[in-house]
């Protein structure tokens, strides 16, 4: 806890002030409130966060967030750029889940243009994007073991996270910000080494997750430093707008992918877990059955996956293949007009949205008929829950105000966008 | 309710003050005016049928042509349990960028109206803690709207024909 700096010198706190007991056998000290510097830069809040904390001894009084560390503006570049550069900026958000993030910006797109993608491309992009949820879960519910002081688990799924990564590497050739996926499908077919790779990880997966679920969800200490922390009534996480794992861990059934189901969801059969109290142990464990959730799903695509082109035909809009331009008058023209970004695009506006990560992620596009959209706001989760942070945090002590935050799933790419 | 009952609901109270009703990709639009929007959301919010008691995404817009009506706002709101989703747009003058405060039914709205404060300088009266969130506090302009460049003007190695534009 070396980052942890005493800041502020110690303030003498006002005389009626209620969360501090007057006692007159008490020493002097226990009046006085310390400023605490958590962060930006703290080991254990795995990311640029800032939080200025009021600590009467132990006792956290307040906190003030303070966030932007790596704003990058990507609502402003969003208006200089085409569409299609757009999905490596959704990389960049939930960098723990790219995937689901660039597959809901090509939807946004294709809503916009009236695009109507294959089924073979759907099913392989509820494939990608419910491997992304697993990644993200994976790192979320490994990391808050980290932080109970259990470091193993972490060890264990950073080598499934890999293999997941190769699966990836396989499907799109990248691993971290994958800009996997085109507008109006994917970028190529599902390889038989991909699928091959597929298969033989939904196989292998379950023994190491059973693992870490007999490793952490009766584990007393664990249960000690979870259970009753950070708590959030239904009432409060809708009115903060909570969305996603943090949402069912209140008790609120609230998922996008059964809601308005997009990209074929409504094909597969899969259960949405919620917890009773909205503590930082339901959290972890709405997330873990999500994981089991998940490979139920691509177990389903794996063996429903249709024939078929992975592609829309839409020639207008999606990159024709490199040989054909070469040989082709037509998709030479096609992909000059693409990569200039000469594409016609409607007036109008939309909004999109798909079960990310950490909630509802959503776009919400103004398209004015250029080339780059006119207004492209994000609705980031990440964002909008943080903000409930100092109120989950407020009475607890600075360790488990560090679980709060594993447990959140805070990421700062989305928070800061 | 369809569409058309809630349209119909909506102009029975509100009368002329709501207007440009349309369904773009189906999400049901609307406009009206500032002094009703804070009332609007909390009949919404109270509506007994309808209860839209969730504020999905709110966000600022800059049009510079629309003399008079150029900084708006946008309020996606969402009945999670008739999953209806319903956006609202504000807009009012460059000049009087003043907004009443959504804070006061929904919480989530503290963080995503500094947000439209900081970038569009809109100015959302009565909130608690209206300052920058992203942005530094020095900052002495609002970098979205439009008449802001992307990148300093006054450099020469980020001119588009660089890039090939």
């Amino acid at each position: 806890m070396s980052q942890i700096q005493v800041t502020g010198n110690q303030i003498q706190a006002p005389e009626n002030q209620p969360l501090l007991q007057q006692n007159p056998e008490t020493p002097k000290y226990v009046n006085e409130l310390t400023t605490l510097n958590l962060g930006p830069t703290h080991p254990a809040t795995h990311g640029i966060f800032q939080n200025v904390l009021t600590m009467d001894g132990e006792k956290i009084v307040s906190g003030v967030p303070t966030i932007g560390y790596i704003h990058r503006a990507f609502e402003k570049i969003a208006e200089h750029r085409p569409f299609y550069q757009l999905t490596t900026l959704t990389d960049r958000m939930n960098y723990c889940s790219s995937p689901i993030n660039n597959m809901g910006w090509h939807m946004t797109v294709e809503k916009l243009l009236g695009i109507t993608v294959p089924k073979r491309a759907q099913y392989i992009r509820v494939i990608a994007m419910e491997l992304a949820r697993i990644a993200d879960h994976l790192i979320c519910n490994s990391i808050l073991g980290v932080d109970s002081g259990a470091y193993t688990g972490f060890l264990y799924f950073f080598q499934e996270r890999e293999k997941i990564y190769e699966i990836y590497e396989e499907i799109c050739g990248a691993r971290l910000t994958t800009n996997m996926g085109r507008i109006g499908g994917m970028e190529r077919d599902l390889s038989d080494k991909a699928l091959a790779k597929l298969k033989k990880w939904v196989e292998e997966f379950p023994p190491v997750m059973k693992e870490f679920e007999k490793m952490f969800n009766k584990n007393r200490i664990f249960r000690d430093r979870t259970e009753g922390v950070g708590p959030l009534t239904p009432e409060r996480a809708l009115n903060y707008g909570f969305t996603g794992p943090n949402l069912r861990a209140a008790g609120v059934d609230y998922d996008v992918r059964v809601m308005n189901p997009y990209s074929s969801y409504e094909d597969f059969e899969f259960d949405i877990p919620v917890g009773t109290t909205g503590d930082t142990y339901d959290r972890f464990m709405v997330r873990n059955e999500e994981i089991w959730q998940s490979l139920r799903i691509i177990q389903q695509a794996i063996d429903k996956l249709p024939e078929g082109r992975y592609f829309a035909d839409a020639p207008e809009y999606y990159l024709p293949p490199k040989k054909e331009v070469y040989r082709s008058m037509e998709a030479l023209i096609y992909h000059f007009k693409i990569i200039m970004g000469e594409i016609e695009a409607p007036v109008g506006e939309v909004y999109h949205s798909v079960e990310g990560g950490n909630g509802e992620l959503g776009f919400y596009l103004v398209s004015d008929g250029g080339r780059a959209p006119y207004r492209l706001h994000f609705r980031r989760p990440s964002f909008i829950y943080y903000q409930a942070y100092p109120e989950m945090c407020i009475g607890t002590t600075l360790s488990d105000a560090i679980v709060i935050m594993s447990s959140l799933n805070v990421i700062a790419g989305e928070l800061d966008a | 309710m369809t569409h058309q009952e809630i349209i119909e609901d909506l102009t029975g109270r509100y009368g002329d003050s709501i207007f440009d009703i349309h369904e773009p990709y189906g999400l049901l639009t609307l406009t009206t005016k500032r002094e009703n929007i804070i009332d609007l959301l909390q009949y919404l919010y109270n509506h007994k049928t309808l209860q839209i008691q969730f504020l999905t995404d709110l966000c600022g817009i800059h049009y510079p042509d629309n003399i008079g009506n150029e900084l708006g706002v946008i309020y996606h709101v969402h009945s999670l349990i008739n999953n209806i989703r319903i956006r609202i747009k504000v807009f009012f003058p460059l000049t009087d960028p003043e907004i009443p405060t959504a804070t006061g039914l929904y919480a989530t709205a503290n963080w995503m109206e500094r947000e439209t404060y900081d970038f569009f300088g809109i100015i959302f009266k009565g909130h608690p803690n209206l300052k920058r969130i992203l942005n530094v506090d020095e900052m002495d302009y609002f970098p979205m709207r439009k008449e802001y460049p992307l990148e300093d003007q006054t450099r020469r190695d980020k001119q588009d024909f660089h890039f090939g534009r």
